[in-house]
């Protein structure tokens, strides 16, 4: 009976543009806190550096997805799944910016960490690197192929990377005691790992919209709703 | 051991403190208080015939007591005519029919025993184009509906007070004696909604009432939607989906003589759950 697409080409138009800016933007991230924490992993300063301007990118495509969703719910008063999806991409566009600046985050730390000696080979910083790149790609996956299935998938294993970032921030607090010298280092060290630790709980945002977009039910803070006792984990 | 107490303050998951300040979610703000109450109008297995074209197909619906309910659909779907099947008008095209249970107040409106004009008192309607009757002034096209159905009282304060109520007195209440044509499109408006009130109909019929209206002529309209649905049940039908989210508090969706999807006027235009529905709000038929 009916088309799968708008009877308003230009409208369908807007709202893939407006999907493939925001894929982009992605993408920009995803790049951008690998290459940070390459950057620390191999003391590659001007990897770093090129981290810190690449931002400015990341920056620009949030206003201009920003100025895209308020020009579509001004002249389409979009209504249904256009609507969740129009909303969506201005939720979603906000926890791809502060990712892009925990990156940046990430980024200074790397230069900081190369002005002095190794502290010592930390295999965690990458995967907790691996694991938080992969929720932010499995979240745009999700977002891409309106799969509600992969985006729980992110909700549910930001529970791992926040386990690897509790060992990591234990193990460096016993390493810092033992030896007052790698202070700053270790400092720093988590401090990225902090900053990890929370690009996968953007991720987990970024997830639990496409749910909102695809089913249209917030799952959002399920143990602030008055039902549930007091949460383990509410992210 | 300094760096260790300082940074142990941080430990602590750091999960966002304003989910600590998050409400319960509030009800839903469309929901009538009268949900609870019995349905004023309940249309159950309703077909409607155009000769020998079947234009409503074995409609079911329930419309709660002050209450908006917006009828949505393309051209032919059936809604005008399920509109005016509720007063009988669709009854008076030569060759139509209707069958089925339409009960206001428990009382089935397609019995035999009921007199159409006595229901079409309680049952009142305005159309898409104001018809104000062109040689009677202001104050007799609201006290017509009066005259013709023979109810007395005090027609001046029954004139007086439909005119608050459809948002006009003030705008008339200097010239009452003129003739209705001198009023604007929008005015016109207001008035054949106070001589539908004037004779204190229970359910209010509005089909396309705003569509030959200027933008604030119809958010007048709206606004006194609005007012007047702590008095009356409303069946607004429209074209034009933003007035019907605006206006009402459900909305049923009509597509080629079926009701497609009825429900709160919110979740139609967030998360419908018939396809058809979606397709049909966000755009994307014909």
């Amino acid at each position: 009976m009916a088309p799968e697409t708008h009877t308003d080409k230009v409208y369908e138009a807007e709202l893939a543009r407006l999907r493939e800016r925001l894929l982009e933007m992605g993408g920009l991230v995803e790049a951008a806190i690998a290459a940070a924490v390459r950057a620390i992993m191999e003391r590659d300063t001007p990897l770093a550096e090129k981290v810190i301007s690449s931002d400015r990118e990341v920056n620009r495509a949030e206003v201009e997805i920003d100025d895209m969703c308020r020009r579509l719910l001004a002249l389409r008063q979009p209504a249904a799944s256009d609507l969740r999806f129009i909303t969506t991409a201005l939720k979603i566009v906000t926890d791809l910016e502060r990712m892009g600046d925990l990156a940046v985050n990430v980024a200074e730390r790397a230069i900081d960490l190369t002005q002095s000696a190794p502290l010592r080979p930390f295999h965690d910083l990458t995967e907790l690197a691996d694991l938080s790149a992969s929720q932010l790609g499995k979240a745009l996956d999700a977002f891409v192929e309106r799969n509600v299935e992969k985006a729980e998938e992110v909700i549910h294993g930001d529970d791992l990377l926040d386990a690897i970032y509790h060992r990591l921030f234990g193990d460096l607090l016993t390493y810092m005691m033992e030896d007052s010298r790698v202070v700053r280092r270790g400092t720093n060290t988590m401090f990225a790992a902090k900053q990890l630790e929370r690009f996968g709980d953007h991720a987990t945002n970024v997830a639990e919209m496409v749910v909102y977009m695809v089913r249209g039910t917030d799952v959002r803070h399920p143990h602030s709703r008055g039902a549930d006792p007091a949460p383990v984990h509410d992210a | 051991m300094n760096a260790f107490q300082e940074t142990t303050v941080v430990i602590p998951p750091s999960r966002r403190m304003l989910d600590l300040q998050a409400k319960p979610v509030a009800p839903a703000l469309r929901t009538p208080a009268s949900a609870q109450e019995p349905p004023k109008l309940q249309v159950e297995k309703l077909d409607a015939w155009y000769g020998k074209t079947h234009a409503l197909h074995g409609v079911n619906l329930v419309v709660p007591p002050r209450s908006v309910m917006a009828a949505i659909g393309p051209s032919g779907c059936g809604k005008s005519t399920f509109l005016r099947c509720l007063n009988r008008m669709h009854e008076l095209i030569p060759g139509a029919r209707a069958e089925g249970t339409l009960l206001l107040d428990g009382q089935n409106l397609l019995g035999r025993d009921v007199d159409p004009v006595s229901l079409r008192r309680r049952v009142g309607m305005v159309f898409q184009r104001p018809n104000p009757f062109p040689t009677l002034s202001i104050r007799d096209n609201v006290a017509a509906g009066l005259k013709l159905n023979g109810i007395g009282g005090n027609h001046d304060e029954i004139v007086e007070r439909t005119l608050r109520q459809s948002a006009l007195w003030d705008e008339v209440k200097d010239r009452l004696a003129a003739s209705a044509l001198s009023l604007s499109g929008g005015q016109q408006q207001r008035l054949c909604i106070a001589r539908a009130l004037a004779v204190e109909p229970e359910v209010l019929l509005m089909d396309e009432p705003a569509s030959a209206l200027d933008p604030i002529a119809t958010a007048k309209i709206e606004d006194l939607i609005h007012e007047l649905k702590s008095r009356y049940t409303i069946l607004i039908v429209t074209h034009n989906m933003q007035q019907a989210a605006r206006v009402s508090d459900q909305t049923a969706f009509f597509y080629m003589g079926d009701l497609i999807e009825v429900g709160p006027t919110e979740k139609i235009f967030t998360n419908p759950s018939e396809k058809r529905t979606e397709d049909y709000v966000t755009g994307k038929f014909g």
